[in-house]
């Protein structure tokens, strides 16, 4: 920084705990207005007076078989994919104290992205059902691997170590990826469009499929937010006051595999989410992780159902990918918000 | 300074004696020089080996003869003509790149940063992949090939322009820095991932390798520019690097200790950025070298942060080894960005293993 006087870090509306309530409010009331928003609009807009027939009062017409086959799962894919990435940005960056931080850090995304490589090359699969469950496996046995690296070293899991342990393997795996991709065009071909991450042509059977691990990841990091508070303190405070340190940290990672797994298993990777809402919610909410872990989880989904919406509307009657869309149109509102005021640190 | 200064014979710092001259002071690293110098004796026997190995392999001691002038008249057009000028182009690119990471890692002070993070590889790819996708079709390579290094320089420089403008409020903060970095640059690949989906599948495995980084078929005309590119900035990294030391404490005390932060980093940050530039020019951003070989030379060193003439020559060494394996040991020639992250990455896991605990 310059040499100017330090200033408040942000205007000061009312107190903390009013930003902080008013905040969670608003990006709740935000989640149900995408919601109706993102069932009534795409290829075929449908009025949302028929849009509320379809959820109450089902009939065989056209916009009540769209509604419900096409457009609810994908919403409640936006809503639970958004509030996973958002929450595992949260936790990551806590853990690693590390600003450039985001979910796919753990080799989460890399892992998936390999399996689904060597799923496509060797097996043939091209559908998006048969991608869930080779990201799933890459996923966790990736971020298994990291962990192992991370925890070897003398000083033990420190943010550090685990982050470019992330790195490393996160390299490792993209190289063998990148390695199968371009020796096969009909590979390539079908990886690029899994690659960019979209939440389009999902059925409900996938979102039922991850459901139940979304939620386990959702509770642990509900779980491990006060703990992560503690841990911002340093390592030797938070001994002192008794914190189980291990303990804090392996719910954390399993929290972030768990969320990242899932919604990479559910979407393809989504880049962009995990990194930035934390940012934008800290900048409202504070350090503390007791407010700031769902606050992110809640931004994450009005982010991704924002981005889902534009995509859809954009270029009718085609579609943009959700995941260009988010970077498209989050990269600038982000930088005008880090331009506009000091981010908190971490 | 006018502190004073003690007899140079009693100051030491942490049992090391200290180097003085002038205004200038240093600290006298034995295992700095000697990890230095043993990465430039590999490096020169790798580029070597290198130069001799392919189709038409020529023994170590007649490359060595060919490149004094001697050997016959094949051997010398294989060598000076072919071979020589990729394994060079490998080596510059990868010191380039492994420098200005080690920059980019001690200003931001994260490991996790590379010049990456400033826009520059981003831009770079985007500007590359629109000469590849809609530069039209494999009719026009000739074409588009003379346009992509040039096309990927203005995209790199432009980006981390725009970057650095964004970032710019009464002073550079390295933390916005990095941010509005990460927003621009996530931009950027968005737009590369469109294209790479609505080109066709030719150019998109095109573009992804070039996006891997690659050195087939670079000759001299990549060689000169990142060499005189090296030339001019690396010395002058090296004289601005007295006041990284300094940013380490962070800025109040850098401020303190009579460092202009403001201007050496922003002079750092520019010089990091041009190297960038320069390197993706030639051979597309080479994955993983910016980031790993910093982290590996700082393990290596044993030194508080990345040292950079290190970093420049391990990064060299890296490029021109995975050069040797892309061309010899794997089956297709798979692009050199493979094998620089196939082999980076596995030896920086042994370093954290091994676990010598080092803070950038």
């Amino acid at each position: 920084m310059t040499a100017a006087p330090p200033r408040p870090a942000a205007p000061r509306t009312g107190s903390l705990r009013a930003r902080r309530v008013g905040l969670v409010a608003a990006l709740v009331v935000a989640i149900v207005a995408l919601c109706l928003l993102s069932l009534a609009v795409g290829a075929n807009p449908i009025p949302l007076r028929l849009v509320w027939t379809a959820i109450v009062s089902p009939t065989d017409s056209d916009a009540d078989t769209v509604v419900r086959t096409l457009r609810m799962p994908r919403t409640f894919l936006g809503v639970v994919v958004g509030i996973a990435l958002g929450m595992a940005g949260a936790l990551i960056q806590g853990h690693t104290r590390n600003p450039l931080a985001d979910p796919g850090l753990l080799g989460v995304e890399a892992g998936a992205a390999f399996l689904v490589v060597l799923g496509i090359s060797v097996l043939g699969v091209t559908n998006l059902y048969g991608y869930v469950w080779f990201s799933f496996v890459g996923a966790f046995a990736a971020s298994a691997v990291v962990f192992a690296v991370g925890a070897a070293g003398r000083g033990g899991a420190t943010p550090v170590t685990l982050a470019l342990a992330g790195v490393a393997i996160s390299a490792l795996l993209g190289s063998f990826t990148s390695a199968m991709v371009l020796s096969d065009a009909a590979t390539l071909d079908a990886f690029r469009f899994w690659a960019v991450g979209s939440l389009a042509g999902r059925d409900a059977t996938i979102a039922v499929d991850v459901a139940p691990f979304l939620a386990a990841g959702v509770l642990l990091g509900l779980i491990n937010a006060p703990g992560l508070n503690l841990l911002a303190l340093g390592e030797d405070v938070a001994r002192g006051l008794g914190t189980n340190l291990t303990r804090v940290r392996w719910t954390g990672l399993a929290a972030i595999t768990l969320l990242t797994g899932s919604a990479v298993a559910a979407c393809g990777p989504i880049a962009f989410v995990g990194l930035i809402v934390p940012h934008v919610c800290r900048a409202v909410t504070g350090p503390d992780q007791r407010w700031l872990v769902p606050a992110s989880g809640l931004a994450g989904a009005v982010l991704l159902l924002t981005a889902d919406v534009i995509g859809r509307v954009v270029v009718r009657p085609g579609e943009l990918e959700v995941g260009i869309v988010l970077a498209l149109v989050g990269a600038p509102f982000f930088v005008a918000l880090v331009r506009r005021r000091r981010m908190a640190s971490l | 300074m006018s502190a004073p200064a003690p007899a140079a014979s009693a100051v030491t710092v942490a049992g090391r004696p200290a180097l003085r001259w002038r205004g200038l002071s240093g600290v006298w690293r034995p295992r700095m020089l000697a990890v230095t110098a043993a990465g430039l004796v590999l490096l020169v026997l790798a580029v070597a080996v290198n130069v001799g190995r392919g189709d038409f392999p020529i023994p170590l001691g007649d490359v060595l003869a060919a490149l004094a002038g001697g050997g016959t008249r094949g051997q010398q057009f294989v060598v000076w003509q072919l071979r020589l000028p990729r394994s060079l182009t490998g080596a510059l690119v990868g010191a380039a790149l492994g420098i200005g990471g080690a920059i980019t890692q001690t200003v931001a002070r994260n490991p996790l940063a590379s010049p990456d993070i400033l826009g520059v590889t981003a831009g770079a790819g985007t500007a590359a992949v629109v000469v590849i996708v809609l530069g039209g079709g494999s009719s026009t390579v000739a074409l588009s090939a003379a346009g992509l290094p040039l096309a990927s320089l203005a995209g790199g420089l432009l980006t981390a322009g725009l970057v650095y403008g964004l970032a710019w409020r009464r002073g550079i903060d390295g933390y916005r820095l990095v941010l509005v970095g990460v927003g621009v640059g996530a931009a950027a690949t968005a737009v590369t991932s469109w294209l790479l989906i609505a080109a066709r599948i030719g150019d998109a495995a095109r573009a992804t390798v070039w996006l891997t980084g690659s050195l087939n078929a670079r000759g001299w005309e990549n060689v000169v520019p990142v060499s005189i590119a090296l030339l001019v900035l690396v010395p002058v990294a090296l004289l601005l690097a007295f006041g990284l030391g300094a940013l380490q404490f962070g800025d109040d005390t850098a401020t303190a200790l009579g460092v202009r932060v403001n201007v050496a980093r922003s002079a750092l940050i520019v010089l990091a950025v041009a190297l960038t530039a320069v390197a993706t020019a030639s051979a597309g951003p080479i994955a993983f070298v910016a980031l790993v070989v910093p982290q590996i030379c700082l393990r290596l060193v044993g030194a508080p942060r990345p040292p950079l003439l290190a970093s420049a020559v391990y990064g060299g060494l890296l490029v021109v080894v995975s050069d040797l394996i892309a061309r010899t040991v794997l089956p297709a020639e798979l692009p050199v960005g493979i094998v620089t992250a196939a082999i980076g990455a596995p030896y920086l896991i042994w370093l954290l293993v091994r676990g010598r605990s080092a803070r950038v």
